[in-house]
């Protein structure tokens, strides 16, 4: 009978799309975003994090990136702590993402200074030479616009005092970015939840390596410390490093567990035998044949 | 009735137009996959892979997709209904909205204007123009279908105004916004609220843009083109109203291992694989009406588009599911797996039947002999062999990257870091982009047959066109 009656059938039609909508779509409205999934330390973005948002969301740099960490072993080792509802209430557009051409940057804030990421979006290969990220140099030519904020910030409903805009006029593109960048996934304090205890005593294993074997760890080295501290120990964003200053153990707790307040990242993720092949080379590499 | 009393003016621009945004669909495609490779080829601040490849995705779906959906929707409802389109100068102004819409879409992208919402990043502006666009669209089908001589509503009909009430909801919800400015918009939805609202428009406009239609176009140029009926009638019923009942539910499958409650998660996991049975209804409907006429694969090169788009189509279809399911989601979702999934439908499936029903209506509109066969089916091998080199290539690439991300030591540590990871993708994404380079070629095949065409073709009358398949 409806396939003689054109208005039936539209209308049976929509009927059939609108159960399954209805309850997978607006139903869930009841539970998701309310108290239940509440965070107190979860805040809104300030003027200047807010505008480094729309400029991520302006280059698209969710097309390669994801903000959210799933309940997976890897993926919390890689990442950081898996992510919650409650920390994307004040995310308007969510920027979850689809698809990992880089790495997923739901718990980036705080992971490295923000020199590092000064010197990274100027140019991403001069820190990390095989990626195939473009470069956002030309971010810090453009000024913030406080007017333009200030109406993104009326329309959202966060908060902001009239200081704080007015200190935008200062500011650029590339502030604003790397503002964003650092309080993403940050408002909860999972980098403490998330440090590991080291138990038992530490001991070098490769303490009596020789030179050529401390060479075969040079990349080991470039890939996850020459950014920061330079192609020859000189030091750049971190410190110059001066190995034979400290114990072996002392140095591989540093690498192992980061100094988050000092900008330095946990290398924990790399596995401690690894760990200890970097202590071995940065300790050991300058000081010659002899070892 | 004549054919002539039919509106075929009105086809013809919707499908030169639609050609044209599809060859930038694809040339842009190209572009962007070589920028995968080389960063150098990025020029911002416009000419960077994350605004670049919104204009590749929305040219596609919109410019491509909607186009042809356009051309032979306006085709079909006048063959199907006995009778001219309801209104030509409201399809003439749909025709020129249409192309500017198109335009101002890929201007803005280019600007920067986006919401960042995947195959709806259009600034609010453009989502007006988009609705206008489409209840112009759909007034004049649905007026066009009562007013028709034939009372029986053909197939076809029935998958034309699912997707005409489809993409509005889903267009319609999703676009939801408070504007800023004229290009900036801030979602009506947060958060987690507006990932689940998201993808299941992301999952449905594949739904009710990519699957409703060419499927009415389908279940329509197959008889045509074969000359034998639709082996089922009962099974094609059965599989309209299941496949439009369990689509919506299927969204959060994009969203799995997310903080979307788990329930959403576990109910679009179990209806992506009951989908399974709608979706290999038609193409079962499919493979029995070819009983007894195997032989016009080899002989009818317009069989063998539509067949092979109907077995991509089970295939995706197949695959989908899978990827939907919890545990396989985990090992592959965000990986270069999920965009070599994507184009087995858009370049197999959806472009494959795109490119027959254009075949099979450029000698009926234009009334010329298609002019070349033999090139036609070298565009059948071009981008047969460039979809698979290009699926292929990124299938083994998202195992391989799958792999790596959560290989483990057995202290407990990851194996690989992710730039590791990274630089194993480079000879795949290589591949990738040749594939997608033989494709493109294809598409200039493609073109060059249907220019010749309506060029240079043999005058014959639309009649004699029709008899013109040999």
């Amino acid at each position: 009978m409806w396939e003689k009656k054109p208005i039936l059938l539209l209308l049976l039609a929509t009927a059939a799309i609108l159960v399954g909508t209805i309850i997978t779509v607006v139903l869930p409205f009841a539970w998701v975003n309310t108290e239940a999934d509440r965070i107190e330390t979860v805040t809104p973005y300030t003027a200047l994090q807010q505008e480094g948002r729309d400029i991520y969301i302006r280059e698209g740099c969710n097309n390669c990136h994801t903000q959210t960490v799933r309940p997976l072993v890897a993926e919390v080792l890689r990442y950081g702590d898996y992510s919650k509802s409650g920390e994307f209430v004040y995310d308007r557009p969510f920027l979850w993402g689809s698809k990992r051409t880089g790495p997923d940057l739901a718990r980036l804030g705080g992971k490295y200074p923000d020199a590092w990421h000064y010197k990274h979006m100027a140019s991403p290969r001069a820190m990390v030479p095989k990626t195939n990220m473009p470069d956002y140099g030309w971010l810090s030519a453009n000024q913030l616009d406080p007017t333009m904020i200030k109406r993104k910030m009326d329309v959202l409903g966060f908060p902001y005092t009239s200081d704080e805009l007015y200190s935008l006029a200062d500011k650029n593109e590339m502030d604003a970015l790397v503002a964003y960048m650092q309080k993403l996934g940050s408002d909860i304090p999972w980098r403490n939840a998330a440090a590991t205890t080291i138990v038992g005593n530490l001991k070098n294993p490769y303490a009596d390596s020789d030179h050529s074997t401390l060479e075969e760890w040079e990349p080991l080295y470039e890939e996850n410390c020459e950014a920061c501290h330079g192609e020859h120990f000189e030091g750049d964003i971190g410190p110059e490093l001066d190995g034979a200053s400290m114990e072996d153990t002392e140095l591989f707790e540093i690498i192992y567990n980061g100094v988050p307040d000092n900008g330095m990242p946990p290398f924990a993720g790399l596995g401690a035998d690894k760990v200890w092949q970097v202590v071995t080379f940065v300790k050991y590499y300058n000081q010659g044949e002899d070892h | 009735m004549k054919s002539t009393e039919y509106n075929y003016d009105i086809v013809r621009s919707f499908v030169n137009w639609s050609v044209l945004w599809g060859l930038v669909a694809v040339l842009v495609g190209v572009i962007v996959s070589f920028q995968m490779v080389d960063p150098r080829l990025n020029f911002p601040p416009y000419l960077t892979f994350g605004r670049l490849r919104p204009i590749h995705t929305n040219a596609g779906i919109y410019g491509w997709g909607v186009g042809v959906i356009f051309a032979t929707f306006i085709y079909m409802v006048q063959r199907l209904c006995r009778t001219p389109l309801w209104s030509p100068k409201l399809a003439r102004f749909q025709l020129w909205f249409f192309n500017a819409t198109i335009i101002a879409s890929a201007v803005t992208l280019l600007m920067g204007y986006t919401t960042s919402k995947e195959y709806h990043e259009m600034e609010w502006p453009i989502d007006v123009m988009v609705v206008i666009l489409w209840v112009v669209f759909a007034l004049n089908i649905i007026m066009t279908i009562i007013k028709r001589r034939e009372e029986h509503m053909y197939i076809s009909l029935w998958y034309m105004m699912a997707s005409l009430v489809g993409v509005a909801i889903l267009y319609l919800v999703n676009a939801a916004a408070v504007p800023v400015s004229l290009f900036k918009s801030y979602s009506a939805f947060a958060g987690t609220n507006d990932a689940n609202v998201h993808w299941w428009f992301g999952h449905n406009a594949v739904a009710m843009a990519l699957t409703a239609p060419p499927l009415a176009m389908f279940y329509y140029f197959l008889p045509k083109s074969t000359g034998v009926p639709i082996y089922s009638h009962r099974l094609s019923i059965i599989a309209f109203w299941s496949l439009l009942f369990m689509y919506l539910w299927t969204g959060a499958h994009h969203l799995l291992w997310t903080p979307v409650p788990d329930w959403i998660q576990t109910l679009a996991m179990g209806f992506s694989v009951m989908l399974i049975a709608p979706s290999w209804g038609s193409v079962i409907n499919g493979y029995l009406s070819m009983n007894g006429q195997w032989h016009q694969m080899r002989e009818n090169y317009l069989v063998k588009y539509l067949i092979l788009g109907i077995t991509f189509y089970g295939l995706q279809t197949i695959q989908g599911p899978m990827q939907a399911i919890r545990t396989f989601s985990a090992f592959i979702h965000y990986t270069d797996w999920v965009p070599a999934h994507i184009h087995m439908g858009t370049m197999g499936w959806v472009s494959m039947i795109c490119f027959a029903s254009i075949y099979y209506l450029v000698p009926r509109i234009y009334g010329k002999k298609l002019f070349s066969i033999p090139l036609a089916n070298l565009q059948f091998w071009l981008i047969l062999v460039g979809q698979l080199t290009w699926s292929f290539s990124l299938w083994i690439a998202g195992v391989l990257q799958a792999g790596m991300w959560t290989a483990m030591n057995p202290d407990g540590s990851l194996t690989y870091t992710f730039m590791e990871t990274m630089v194993e993708m480079y000879p795949y994404w290589w591949i990738r982009s040749i594939g997608g380079l033989i494709y493109f070629v294809g598409v200039v095949v493609f073109i060059y047959n249907l220019v010749m065409t309506v060029r240079h073709g043999e005058i014959a009358s639309t009649e004699a066109a029709a008899e013109g398949r040999a």
